[in-house]
Formats: C-alpha cells, sequence, structure tokens
C-alpha cells in the first residue's frame, strides 16, 4: 500500500512540471514581461525606464530559461523559469504583483471556502441521496417520472439564476439575510446560510439524477432479488442492501473533489462578497494579476491530483475486490 | 440590399460543421446499425419535439451566420451604391425594425412610458417631471391609458389568427405528402395522426411545430409596435438581444467540440489501439492538461489573449472581427479543456476492439493498421463520439454564461446571454428592479438547454444499447 502511494506520488512529479512548463509558456512565451508591464502600466507612452523598474521590482528582469551574466549554477538558477516557476514546487508562491504574499493570502481566504464548500457538500449529498431513494422506491411510477423531468428542468437552469433569483427573493424581498458579505466566527453563519442553501439547491438536478441510475442498477442484481426472495421489506432492502453497495460509487465521486473544495467556488463567492479563494481567483483575473493566477493553478493542479490519488485508495478500502497494483 | 459578404471565421467553421453533419447523415443513412437508432430518436415524441424546438434555434443561428456589408442608398461617383462599414447578419436584415428602433434608455416590456422619470417641457412652455413616452414602443397609440390593453389584445389576436392559419396550412401539406408517400387517401391519414397510430409521431411533431409557429407569429405582430421583452440601458431592444445571443449559444456548444473531435479521436483511439510508449505520452498529455483546473487554464488563455489583442489592435480590421476571433478562441481553448473525457471513453472502446476477432483476422491477414483503425476500428467508436457531442452540448451553453460573467467569455461587445446576465446583476440592484433583461436571457437559455438535455437523453438511449435493454 506504502509503496503504491510512494509510486503515485512519484508518478504526480512529471505531471506537475508539465503543469508548470505549460503555465510559463503561457504566461511568458506567448507574451512576453514587457507586454505585462505594458498592460499594467496602461497603453500610451510607457517609458522604457518605467517598463524596466516595473520588471525589477517583480523580478521579472531576468532571462528566461538562461543567465548568461551568472555564474555556474547561477545561469539555471537566476532566471525566471527557475526563480517564478520552479520555486512552486516548495509552495512558494512569492508575491503577487500588488506586492502581497500569495502564499499568505492562501492560508488566510482557505477558511471561507471550506466554509461554503463543506456544508454545501454534506447537505447536498445527503439531500441527493435521500431524494434519490424515494424516487427508487417508487420506481416506475408517475412519482419517478415526474421527478426525473423536475432533474432536468433543475438541470438546464443556468447557475447565474439561482444565485441571482435567490439573493433578490430572501435578501431583497424578505429581509431574512443580508444580500453580501463575511464575518469572522459565529456570525458569520448569517452570510453563509443563503449561498449554501443555493449551492444545494443548484446541485439537486444532476446529483438526485446521478444517484437514481446508480440505485435503479443495484435494484436489478441478483443479490436484491435474493433478499426480497428472503421475505424483506422494500424498506429494508433499499437501506440495507441497495444503498451500501451503491455508495461505493457515489463515496469515490465524492473524495476525488474533496481536495479541491479548498479552491472554493467562484461565482458563488464574488456574488456574496465571501473572502475566499475563488473571490481570490476572480479579483486576480479582473486585475489582471498573473502572479496569482499562476499559482491558483499550480495550486489547482497539486489538489486534483491528489484527489485522483485518494479516489484509489478509497476504492481499496470501501471495495476489497478493488487492489492496488 | 446586400452588399459585400463578409465571411467570418466562425461562420465559415459552422457551414463546414453544417455540411459534415450532411455528409455523416448521409453516410449513416446507408448503415443499418446507424440508421436504426436515429429511427428510434424520430419515433420518441419527447426526440421529436425537441428536435422541433432545436431546429427553430440552428435557422436563427445560421441566419446570423450570414456576414455582408449593407447597401447604403446613397450613390458614390461611378455611379454605384455604396455600402457601409458596418457589418450585419442576414438575420439583423430580416428584422431590421427591432434592430433599429431604439429608445433613449430602460423601459418595461411592453411598454409605452420609459423607465425613469425626465423633465418634459409641455406644448404650453411649462416643465414637469414625468414618464416621457417612447419614441417607437406603441408610439401608434394617441392616450396609452385607455387604448394599451385593448390594442395588446388586438395584435395578440391577429397574431394568433396569423399563426393558427399558417399552422393548419402546414399541417394539411404535411398530411398531403403523408398520403402521396402512403399511398392511402387525405382523410385516412388525417385520422391515423389523430388517433396517433402512426409509427412516428407526427401528432406530437405537429403540436409543437404549431406551437412555435403561434409563438413566432404573436411575437412578430406585437414586435411590430412594441418592445416585447422591454429595452435595455442604452435603448436596445432585449427581444433582439436574445434573439441574437442565439447564434452564439449554438457556436459555443457546437464548435468546442467540432474543434476538439479530431485531437480526442485521434489520439483516444491511438492510445488504446497501439498501448506501449504512445499509450504512455497520451496518457500523460492528457492527465497534466486535465489536472489544470479549467476555468484556470480558460482565464489564464483569454487573459494572454487580450494582452495580444491590445498589443496589437491594428491586426484587426473591425469590432465584429475583433470579437469573432475571441469567440473562436474561447471554443479552441474550451475544446482543449474538454478532450480528455471522449480521449479516455475512447481509449478505453480501442483496447477492447483490438483484442476481438475481426481485428485479429484483420491482423493476421497482413492488414496495415491505418486500414485497421480507418475501416474497423473507427466505426464502433463513432456512437460514442455522436452521444459526447450531444451531451456536451447543454453544458457548454451554460458555461459560456458563467464564463461571460467573469469576463473571461466572449467579447463583451458580442451579443451573448453570458453578457446580458452579467449587465443584469447591476440593474437587479436597481430601485424598481430592472428584471427583464435577466428574465429574457434565462427564458432563451433554459428552453434551448432544456429541449438539448432532453434531446441528448433520447439520442444515448437509442444509441447504447446496454442502457435500453435495463429500462
Amino acid at each position: 500500500m506504502i509503496a503504491y502511494i510512494i509510486r503515485r506520488m512519484l508518478y504526480a512529479i512529471p505531471i506537475l512540471l508539465g503543469v508548470n512548463i505549460l503555465t510559463f509558456v503561457l504566461f511568458f512565451v506567448v507574451n512576453s514581461p514587457d507586454d505585462m508591464a505594458r498592460m499594467h502600466l496602461g497603453m500610451k507612452r510607457v517609458t522604457t525606464e518605467a517598463i524596466e523598474t516595473w520588471k525589477a521590482e517583480r523580478g521579472y528582469d531576468k532571462p528566461l530559461l538562461f543567465n548568461q551574466a551568472s555564474e555556474g549554477v547561477g545561469q539555471l538558477t537566476d532566471t525566471i523559469f527557475f526563480q517564478k516557476s520552479l520555486k512552486l514546487f516548495q509552495f512558494d508562491f512569492g508575491s503577487s504583483d500588488s506586492d502581497r504574499d500569495i502564499g499568505y493570502d492562501i492560508s488566510q481566504r482557505m477558511w471561507p471556502s471550506l466554509a461554503i464548500a463543506i456544508p454545501v457538500l454534506l447537505v447536498g449529498l445527503m439531500v441527493n441521496i435521500t431524494y434519490a431513494l424515494l424516487i427508487a422506491f417508487f420506481r416506475a411510477t408517475y412519482i419517478d417520472i415526474w421527478s426525473v423531468v423536475l432533474c432536468v428542468v433543475m438541470m438546464s437552469i443556468s447557475g447565474l439564476f439561482y444565485i441571482i433569483g435567490g439573493q433578490y427573493l430572501v435578501s431583497k424581498l424578505l429581509h431574512l439575510v443580508p444580500i453580501s458579505g463575511y464575518d469572522t466566527g459565529l456570525s458569520a453563519i448569517k452570510f453563509l446560510i443563503l449561498p449554501v442553501l443555493i449551492g444545494v439547491i443548484g446541485g439537486i438536478g444532476a446529483g438526485t439524477r446521478w444517484y437514481r441510475t446508480l440505485f435503479l442498477e443495484e435494484i436489478n442484481r441478483d443479490y436484491v432479488r435474493t433478499a426480497r426472495a428472503k421475505g424483506l421489506s422494500e424498506v429494508v432492502v433499499l437501506f440495507r442492501h441497495v444503498l451500501k453497495n451503491a455508495m461505493i460509487p457515489i463515496l469515490t465521486g465524492v473524495v476525488v473533489v474533496l481536495p479541491l473544495l479548498f479552491m472554493g467556488s467562484l461565482i458563488t463567492e464574488s456574488f456574496f462578497g465571501i473572502p475566499g479563494l475563488g473571490s481570490y481567483t476572480i479579483d486576480a483575473i479582473s486585475r489582471q494579476d498573473f502572479a496569482i493566477v499562476r499559482a491558483m493553478v499550480f495550486l489547482g493542479s497539486v489538489l486534483y491530483i491528489l484527489g485522483l490519488l485518494l479516489t484509489d485508495i478509497s476504492y481499496t478500502l470501501v471495495d476489497p475486490r478493488v487492489r492496488l497494483s | 440590399m446586400m452588399g459585400e459578404l463578409v465571411i467570418l471565421w466562425t461562420d465559415a467553421l459552422i457551414f463546414m460543421l453544417v455540411l459534415f453533419s450532411m455528409a455523416f447523415g448521409i453516410y449513416a443513412a446507408g448503415k443499418e446499425h446507424l440508421r436504426g437508432p436515429w429511427g428510434l430518436v424520430v419515433r420518441s415524441r419527447v426526440g421529436v419535439s425537441t428536435l422541433v424546438i432545436l431546429s427553430f434555434y440552428v435557422v436563427v443561428g445560421l441566419l446570423d451566420s450570414v456576414h455582408f456589408h449593407p447597401l447604403l442608398d446613397s450613390k458614390d461617383q461611378a455611379g454605384q451604391q455604396t455600402q457601409s462599414a458596418e457589418v450585419i447578419s442576414l438575420f439583423d436584415y430580416l428584422v431590421t425594425p427591432l434592430r433599429e428602433r431604439q429608445e433613449k434608455t430602460y423601459s418595461a416590456p411592453l411598454a409605452t412610458h420609459l423607465y425613469a422619470k425626465e423633465s418634459i417641457e409641455l406644448a404650453s412652455g411649462e416643465v414637469v417631471r414625468d414618464f416621457p413616452r417612447l419614441t417607437f414602443g406603441g408610439a401608434h397609440l394617441e392616450n396609452p391609458e385607455q387604448e394599451w390593453s385593448r390594442d395588446i389584445w388586438r395584435l395578440t389576436g391577429i397574431g394568433v389568427l396569423k399563426g393558427l392559419l399558417v399552422s393548419v396550412v402546414v399541417t394539411n401539406i404535411l398530411i398531403a405528402l403523408l398520403a402521396g408517400r402512403w399511398k392511402t387517401s387525405f382523410g385516412a391519414v388525417a385520422k391515423v395522426l389523430i388517433k396517433e397510430e402512426t409509427t412516428v409521431p407526427w401528432r406530437v411533431l405537429l403540436a409543437t411545430l404549431s406551437s412555435v409557429i403561434l409563438v413566432l407569429f404573436w411575437s412578430i405582430e406585437l414586435s411590430s409596435q412594441y418592445h416585447i421583452l422591454g429595452t435595455d440601458k442604452v435603448g436596445e431592444d432585449v427581444f433582439y438581444q436574445a434573439l441574437k445571443s442565439i447564434r452564439t449559444g449554438l457556436l459555443i456548444g457546437t464548435l468546442t467540440t467540432l474543434v476538439m473531435l479530431p485531437a480526442a479521436i485521434l489520439l483516444g483511439i491511438m492510445a488504446g489501439y497501439y498501448r506501449g510508449w504512445v499509450d504512455d505520452l497520451i496518457q500523460y498529455t492528457y492527465t497534466t492538461l486535465n489536472s489544470i483546473p479549467g476555468v484556470l487554464l480558460i482565464a489564464a488563455a483569454i487573459l494572454m489573449l487580450q494582452i495580444y489583442m491590445s498589443n496589437h489592435a491594428d491586426e484587426f480590421n473591425s469590432l465584429v472581427e475583433r470579437a469573432d476571433l475571441r469567440l473562436l478562441f474561447l471554443c479552441i481553448i474550451l475544446g482543449v479543456t474538454s478532450w480528455t473525457g471522449l480521449c479516455r471513453l475512447l481509449r478505453g472502446e480501442a483496447m477492447k476492439l483490438r483484442e476481438v476477432d475481426y481485428v485479429q483476422a484483420a491482423v493476421a491477414f497482413g492488414v496495415g493498421h491505418f486500414t485497421i483503425i480507418v475501416r474497423h476500428i473507427l466505426p464502433n467508436v463513432l456512437h460514442i463520439v455522436l452521444i459526447t457531442v450531444v451531451l456536451d452540448f447543454s453544458g457548454l451553453v451554460l458555461a459560456e454564461a458563467v464564463l461571460s460573467y467573469v469576463n473571461i467569455g466572449v467579447d463583451p461587445t458580442m451579443n451573448s446571454w453570458g453578457n446580458m446576465i452579467n449587465s443584469a446583476r447591476l440593474e437587479m440592484a436597481r430601485e424598481p428592479v430592472v428584471w427583464w433583461s435577466l428574465l429574457a436571457s434565462m427564458l432563451f437559455m433554459f428552453v434551448l438547454v432544456l429541449s438539448a438535455n432532453l434531446f441528448s437523453d433520447v439520442v444515448r438511449d437509442a444509441f447504447d444499447p446496454r442502457l435500453r435493454s435495463s429500462r
């Protein structure tokens, strides 16, 4: 098991290196640091000195891959690629273009993101599984048909509509909770209720439909027929046999997104003014702060690969038939 | 009317796609295993009704993809008609009144007055603060307060009557055609249709078609005198904007898959067929691309494009061309982030197929790898490709809205549902609320995505025998 995990982690290195090179090409080769400086300083009549100082302040004045001015190892290390891209492997994100420490910002903004993402995941899972089980109980009746129709309708509504509509209805018309904002400690709850609620509602359509197919697949299996033949009631069959076996794909589907919860939700956070990593990214995109976007791309990739690893491990834990090799 | 044709990149690609799907249709008609599932699709009631609605969207999108410089009335020295510098589409030309009747600012749906009070100078020289009349919306009414509702009902009546008339004509033509084909009498066909005893649910098809025609004529009639979905901040008709956005939505949904298909098919099949280092390399490529969160990759790429465009502003002839290239680029980058799923599916399928008897036999006969892939493997994975294309469509339409909202979607000058929603965010905070822009974009998007979702379910059930048997 441990050997497998170590091998998988070693396998992650070339992938992260690939991500790194890709972002490097995207951010420094497609457009040179000069272009970026001009963009930031305004397009018209920028003096060469202004561009040079902007670059020097942020360490973009070095050569891209190979520094002929330096000696020995410095020829490779004193370059943008080494300083800006490879340092990410040490989780040294450097400072943003507006001169703030990115690593510190991320560690601060992680918590509000999690405060929304975890409740959305847990409550959503509960609601979807309950609803899907209910549909499976009433399968092939009108309840089933109309529930599926409802799910498809809910899937077809843009997530933006849930947010705008929910904010308008709950906050503006009914004045139940503030429209947006965030607070520390327990007083954050009143800001979190609405985004969590909307996150759950927005996920019902796709989630319930997916779980329904999983349940129905299990219901057609032989062991379920045997259980019924033994005289077990339908409720016991559903909870003890069907739910337990269908939990395998459900759980592994959840595990893969667990690490990515840290990244937060871009849209929800920016709509509700929650200072999480999602809104951090959005702000960086709109301010065109490349250092932050680069750091988030790398962080996202690391978390995704972690998610894949966790999924493989969790398979062996819940399903003894799967062996790691 | 029409001056010089302008062929934008996306226009060329969308018509290429149309040709491509027509060619595929002709190819599929000759193959029993492809024709069979399509037969199931048109035999399903949901299938035909969503097909009708989707084709309505496609027609608007295609009309909107023929661009040209309109001719002006004035003539130049050589006696030839001059053409305008602006680029419009055939659709723009057809709905010229909608496009040109601009108000001053916001007005509610079907309103006769502006949304905000202004100082108006009366004929007597007195200045009052009141809601000014619209320049075009309901301008034919003498006394809006009393005549308004009656006028709306009158126009509705006329529209519905015209719509009914046209749908009756269409129905009769269809019945006559069917009667000719089945070699029975007109009455017999009508009877079978009404009782719904046909294999293809013609009754459902006609019902959907008639409702589309009714709504169409009703909106044509009303929008000839009013702004049926109101006007936006600069006074542009919201109904027109929502209709124009159809092209953007369709393009994002289809071109993205068109862009990614060659790479996904080629690499997926190669990885599964050749195994070994080819497989490792391809797997490495897609795992790397897949591990970057899609939104961030798109954001990074679009940011870079923005910088490139602002540094090379002189390379683009017009705003339309610039917006168009950005749309194309967005499709490409969306394609890059979304091809991995299909690639993985195809790899698995190709791995299975290379072991089946007829492929083994082909290898034993000394058939080349290329021929085996084209003749034996590709035709057997086409249904997977088709299902993926149809399933991805609705997700991409929704994604466009989200991306445009974050400003990394289509160009802000381009009509799209995402841009409409983006501006609606501020409008919802106004007092009184400006809700019609949001509602219009949501409604148009919802109808398209819902039909696409329902349609893709039907297609998947028809093409996936495993699912069919379990029902």
